[in-house]
């Protein structure tokens, strides 16, 4: 009876351990999207800018369900690795939240290569503070000594006796890119400035708090929060289509002149008047021209 | 069993095949074990050491400059080391003489009331890091603005109170096992000799239970070191040496769960993060040997 238990014992513990260590294939694969098991001409494949990653899963989804025999597939990978990806051959689609840069051209160039940028949205931040606080507007150069350090009181904008708690983003998100390359030009920010993790996050913690400035992209802007005018104008959906608001950049789609029939047809529905409707329901503007 | 049947076992000499098998299994897992941890160990200092191609060593441990997505990026940790190091210090101020009060209380003075305590105790050790840091983000984060003043509720404060408030069960656990495992002749020699309860407490148990007691200590902080949740949520994330405790700091557990995500696999930001992850991985470490050495401390006395 005894010989019996121990081995049972140790045969329960090797099924437990045989399983721990069995293949995983969950998790395994990049993004989302479709599966990859038919055959790979008719996939589109798109990688790039984690901005662009919500919505273009949305609208793969989309997508997906008018066209079930499409195969397409998203993987945020940031901007640069995607159009290097597109390059190579690797993807069809590159999402990209800035222009090519020389070097990159450059290579197409070697490759043989003609890369053409679509413009499929704008993306803005509004700077939005506490619903109490008084300021209405602030200049671009206030906003940049606010998050340089300069400037660390309200009262030396026009507010209440008050000391500023700036709130950035996480330092590996697209909007944090944009903010330092719009707002600070490159600069270091103020090392006291608060971290939040999601554009959610930023606009909760400014809604708590009246000594708080933070930025946050147009689809959260909920009435809980003041949006602040920069150099006279206030972040709206039609000032950022029509271009006059500082704080905005085109997001752009690259595709190869030898891109394949699916993947122009998914680029056209992205531009087309249902993707646009998407992008402006998930809080980007719209490309405008 | 006879006491013929002990000595044929303890004069046997060839394990039957059964008990061999046995053996073989008991130390397959061991090596598991082992085996996971060194493999750990590889890894992280195998994808760390990709970072020093570019950065130098020292810049990385002595300079608070974190700003890892700038050109030309900076990868300084030292303001998220002491981050960490400072929201662990200042919870276990706290932490510590309620967490071993508490354990007192458990194992000497209860009495009866320890039937309904013991378990509170063990359901506050069950609480989720998540619903302790929405507790911090919701109700002390406003109420440091408003009541106190002061510009942000998201500081080292506001981390080390929550953070107390996850140490102190598993201390008050592991410190009343301690105690309780103290044997009672002593106690009860201590009473003889006309000592009083506190005396007997203060004197008697507690010191001779010490090992465990620092164990208890030492453990419970590492489990501040170690949490993520809580310090991402109301530590308030900035990447600077603190000069109150009324100032945000940057964790470096934080760090990784903040970045992780968006890193491009292979880049320099992506090695910096393991080689964060390294120096906690020696923290903790030095946490543990810390709590072992003082065990063996105590007990040889």
């Amino acid at each position: 009876m005894r010989k019996i238990g121990v081995w049972a014992f140790c045969l329960g513990g090797l099924l437990v351990f045989l399983a721990s260590c069995g293949p995983s294939d969950t998790g395994s694969g990049s993004g989302s999207g479709a599966p990859l098991d038919r055959p790979r001409g008719e996939t589109v494949r798109v990688s790039g800018s984690t901005t662009l990653l919500p919505i273009t899963l949305k609208a793969v989804e989309e997508y997906l369900k008018e066209n079930p025999a499409e195969i397409v597939t998203v993987s945020g990978t940031g901007t640069g690795e995607g159009v290097k990806s597109l390059i190579d051959g690797v993807v069809d689609l590159a999402a990209a939240s800035r222009e090519l840069k020389p070097a990159e051209e450059k290579r197409a160039r070697e490759k043989g290569l003609t890369l053409t940028g679509h413009v499929v949205a704008r993306d803005a931040l509004a700077v939005i503070v506490h619903k109490d606080n008084p300021v209405q507007a602030l200049t671009m150069a206030q906003l940049r000594g606010i998050y340089l350090g300069a400037i660390r009181d309200w009262s030396e904008v026009g507010g209440e006796a008050r000391l500023i708690t700036a709130i950035n983003r996480d330092s590996s998100s697209g909007t944090f890119e944009m903010w330092v390359e719009k707002v600070l030009l490159g600069q270091k920010h103020r090392p006291d400035a608060q971290v939040q993790s999601s554009s959610g996050a930023v606009a909760y913690a400014v809604a708590g708090n009246r000594h708080a400035i933070g930025y946050v992209g147009l689809g959260f802007l909920d009435g809980q929060v003041k949006t602040i005018a920069i150099d006279g104008t206030r972040a709206t959906l039609a000032t950022v289509t029509e271009g006059s608001y500082a704080i905005s950049r085109p997001l752009f789609i690259f595709s190869r002149a030898d891109a394949s029939s699916s993947a122009r047809r998914f680029l056209g529905y992205l531009l087309g008047s249902e993707g646009q409707g998407l992008l402006a329901a998930e809080g980007f503007a719209p490309a405008g021209d | 069993m006879s006491q013929e049947t002990r000595e044929a076992i303890l004069l046997r000499p060839k394990l039957s095949r059964t008990e061999q098998g046995a053996r073989f299994f008991f130390l397959a897992c061991a090596f598991v074990a082992l085996g996971q941890m060194v493999l750990i160990m590889l890894f992280l200092l195998g994808e760390a050491g990709g970072l020093f191609k570019t950065a130098n060593f020292f810049d990385f441990l002595f300079s608070t400059e974190w700003y890892p997505t700038y050109e030309p990026p900076e990868f300084g940790a030292a303001a998220l080391i002491v981050g960490s190091l400072a929201v662990t210090f200042f919870s276990s101020l706290l932490a510590a003489p309620i967490g071993l009060g508490l354990a007192v209380f458990l194992a000497c003075l209860a009495g009866k009331s320890r039937e309904w305590i013991k378990p509170a105790v063990e359901l506050m050790a069950g609480v989720p890091s998540v619903v302790l840091g929405f507790l911090g983000l919701v109700v002390l984060a406003p109420f440091m603005v408003d009541v106190l003043g002061l510009p942000t509720g998201l500081n080292v404060l506001n981390a080390s109170l929550i953070l107390a408030l996850m140490a102190i069960p598993s201390i008050a656990s592991l410190g009343e096992d301690a105690l309780s495992a103290t044997p009672r002749q002593i106690q009860d020699a201590s009473y003889a000799l006309g000592a009083t309860r506190w005396e007997t407490i203060w004197r008697v148990t507690m010191p001779a239970s010490m090992s465990g007691l620092s164990t208890a200590v030492i453990l419970g902080l590492g489990r501040a070191l170690g949490e993520t949740l809580v310090v991402l949520m109301v530590a308030g994330g900035a990447a600077q040496i603190p000069g109150s405790l009324f100032d945000s700091v940057r964790p470096l557990t934080a760090t990784l769960a903040a970045e992780m995500g968006e890193t491009a696999i292979g880049s320099p930001h992506y090695h910096a993060l393991f080689a964060l992850g390294v120096v906690l991985f020696f923290l903790t470490l030095g946490f543990n040997l810390l709590a072992h050495y003082l065990g063996q401390k105590w007990r040889s006395r």
